[in-house]
């Protein structure tokens, strides 16, 4: 070898060090993990080792829910991988419709356009509801004259009119003090604000655009949390995490106010921002044993995977309407 | 001419003459580099203090867990990114080198269409990376059928950094004394003996260093692979470049959006992680730099 050709390997051996790292990781042992609180999946799932891929994508309101059923599902079969992506609702049915994926997480009912898109690939899928939200109103723990709000209060603060006109508390309700009103809510691209936009303004994605928007709702809490005229929305769980923090609004949509809370939502009570969380199998996917073996667990242990995750399970009659639903998919020709 | 063929009296001229503008100076550019220096220290000791109660074996030992987030790990995370470079590292850099020398040593320079791809070569260097992200889903993932894999995403992010690995190769290529070419060839060397045992082991430090740098943009993206739709809990380790992946930047945008205060820590030990991984890149670099340094 002469010397140029020393320096030349040299240069290689550095440039592979980090590729050989990376080969020789593959076999890292699995994780050790607990025993798991969740009862054991029934029948079918139990049977032999599955393998192979579920591939999910989806809504990030939802992304949580698939995790938790995913971590919980490997502890049964191991050799089932299911990676869960969130990029969004709407990103998620793309790539569904498109056949990419195997389950699409959903925080509001598939679109017309998006269904077609489906139908043009011959994609065929079931809506599974699998979770309750509660859309949470919060405001700072400063803010001591507002405990309860009515429809169209949230209305007169969030409706495209009040663009650049309700600037305080009083412009809402002469009852309030002046202190600025200060809005935070999820950017344009999220689920959660199309919902409350349809149900709130009457019409989706209709909203003032004077507000601070954020992906992330962390930055909502923060936000609420510093201004004493603050106010944001977002999903339950984000407010249980904060509860020490912020303050939750009563709703009044017109009999009476009622607080957030498992309870209300599952009963029906807390109306209208309590919202349906869904999952979209596809039909051609769940006949592959491992999708099935997974859709299976997820349903049959939909309580314990809900409260894993720190959603709001669903009641009895929609456990079981779940469970029917997931029935007639797999019977599907 | 008094004055520059005798320092001491250039230095007591200075100091008598403008004692002020140079002591200006002096303290701008140290306080150019304070302010360089002292965000990084902030964010050093910010992601260490706020990350330490989980800087432990347990953080490369387990899986990311949505239900425990307390033990959560983020090893398919660390293999998914090392994966990404190892194999960016195989398919850009011989490709980029290569390229290089045929632009510094081959090429005609007075033909139009050599300086056409110079000129779009600088132009590729400064594309954002979400729009690699789009030519890797559009191209990469969907027309060539390589779904949303290891190959996907070390195809696009090679296609990300190919352009700076060019650049910097060339300005090291170009930073070999013509002399040492014009020994070579007159000695009767061809071409391609020339290149290959004078011109490249003369540029490897270059090379290397800027390869190195490129690299390490590689390994903080985000923006492509979520493009690409990498999926951001994955609690598996990729086992081939046909596998499902996630990289750490992607793991840390989706820790830091959960409401769990263990999360925002559990992303602050990955960030201390990637921190490491790219120190430990450019060590190499420094090292390799150092190495094999020559002056002429």
């Amino acid at each position: 070898m002469t010397s140029g050709q020393r320096r030349l390997s040299a240069v290689a051996t550095a440039a592979l060090v980090v590729s050989l790292a990376a080969a020789c990781g593959g076999d890292a042992k699995p994780t050790s993990e607990g025993t798991s609180s969740a009862a054991a999946a029934p029948g079918e799932s139990q049977g032999a080792a599955l393998s192979g891929e579920v591939k999910t994508d989806g809504s990030s309101t939802v992304a949580p829910l698939t995790q938790a059923a995913s971590e919980l599902f490997g502890e049964e079969q191991p050799q089932v991988k299911v990676p869960v992506g969130s990029s969004g609702t709407g990103g998620g049915f793309e790539k569904f419709c498109n056949g990419e994926t195997d389950i699409s997480n959903a925080s509001r009912p598939i679109k017309d356009e998006e269904k077609a898109a489906c139908e043009a690939k011959g994609i065929k899928f079931a809506e599974l509801t699998v979770a309750t939200d509660a859309l949470t109103v919060v405001v700072s723990k400063e803010n001591d004259w507002a405990t309860c709000l009515t429809t169209d209060q949230l209305k007169k603060m969030w409706e495209p009119a009040a663009e650049g006109k309700v600037k305080t508390w009083k412009d809402v309700d002469p009852k309030f003090p002046a202190e600025e009103l200060k809005l935070y809510g999820p950017g344009t691209d999220s689920g959660t604000f199309d919902y409350f936009t349809d149900e709130i303004n009457g019409e989706e994605g209709a909203s003032r655009k004077d507000y601070s928007p954020s992906e992330n709702d962390n930055d909502i809490v923060t936000g609420v949390f510093g201004a004493k005229g603050g106010l944001g929305y977002f999903g339950f769980t984000y407010f249980e995490e904060n509860a020490d923090k912020l303050k939750a609004i009563e709703i009044d949509s017109g009999s009476g106010c009622v607080a957030p809370s498992v309870e209300a939502a599952q009963g029906g009570k807390y109306t209208p921002l309590a919202r349906p969380l869904f999952v979209y199998p596809s039909a051609a996917a769940v006949k592959r044993p491992e999708v099935a073996a997974f859709l299976d667990y997820y349903v049959a242990n939909i309580g314990t995977i809900a409260k894993d995750a720190k959603f709001i399970p669903l009641n009895p009659e929609q456990e079981a309407k779940l469970k029917s639903d997931l029935e007639s998919l797999k019977s599907q020709g | 001419m008094a004055i520059l063929s005798t320092p001491r009296s250039a230095v007591q001229l200075a100091s008598k003459g403008r004692p002020l503008r140079e002591h200006l100076f002096r303290i701008a550019l140290l306080a150019s580099l304070a302010i360089a220096i002292a965000f990084l220290a902030m964010l050093i000791v910010y992601v260490v203090e706020e990350g330490w109660p989980r800087l432990d074996s347990t953080l490369w030992e387990n899986q990311p867990s949505i239900r425990r987030p307390e033990t959560a790990g983020i090893q398919s995370g660390i293999l998914g990114t090392l994966w990404i470079i190892g194999l960016t590292a195989l398919m850009a850099l011989p490709t980029g080198i290569l390229a290089a020398i045929y632009l510094e040593e081959y090429a005609d320079k007075t033909k139009w269409y050599n300086r056409l791809i110079e000129l779009n070569i600088s132009n590729l260097a400064a594309v954002p990376s979400i729009v690699y992200g789009i030519l890797g889903l559009g191209m990469i993932a969907r027309w060539m059928q390589f779904g949303f894999t290891v190959m996907t995403g070390a195809l696009t992010v090679s296609l990300l950094v190919l352009p700076i690995v060019i650049i910097s190769a060339r300005e090291a290529i170009r930073a070999v004394p013509p002399s040492i070419r014009e020994g070579s060839l007159a000695l009767g060397a061809t071409q391609w003996q020339t290149i290959y045992r004078q011109v490249l082991p003369a540029s490897v430090p270059g090379i290397a260093t800027g390869s190195i740098l490129a690299l390490s943009r590689a390994i903080g993206e985000a923006a492509p692979f979520l493009m690409l739709g990498a999926a951001t809990l994955v609690r598996f380790n990729p086992e081939g470049v046909w596998s499902t992946f996630t990289v750490l930047p992607l793991q840390i945008y989706s820790f830091i959006a959960r409401p769990q205060e263990e999360f925002a820590i559990l992303a602050a030990a990955a960030i201390v992680i990637l921190l490491a991984i790219l120190l430990l890149m450019n060590s190499v670099a420094i090292w390799l730099r150092n190495r094999y340094q020559k002056r002429w």
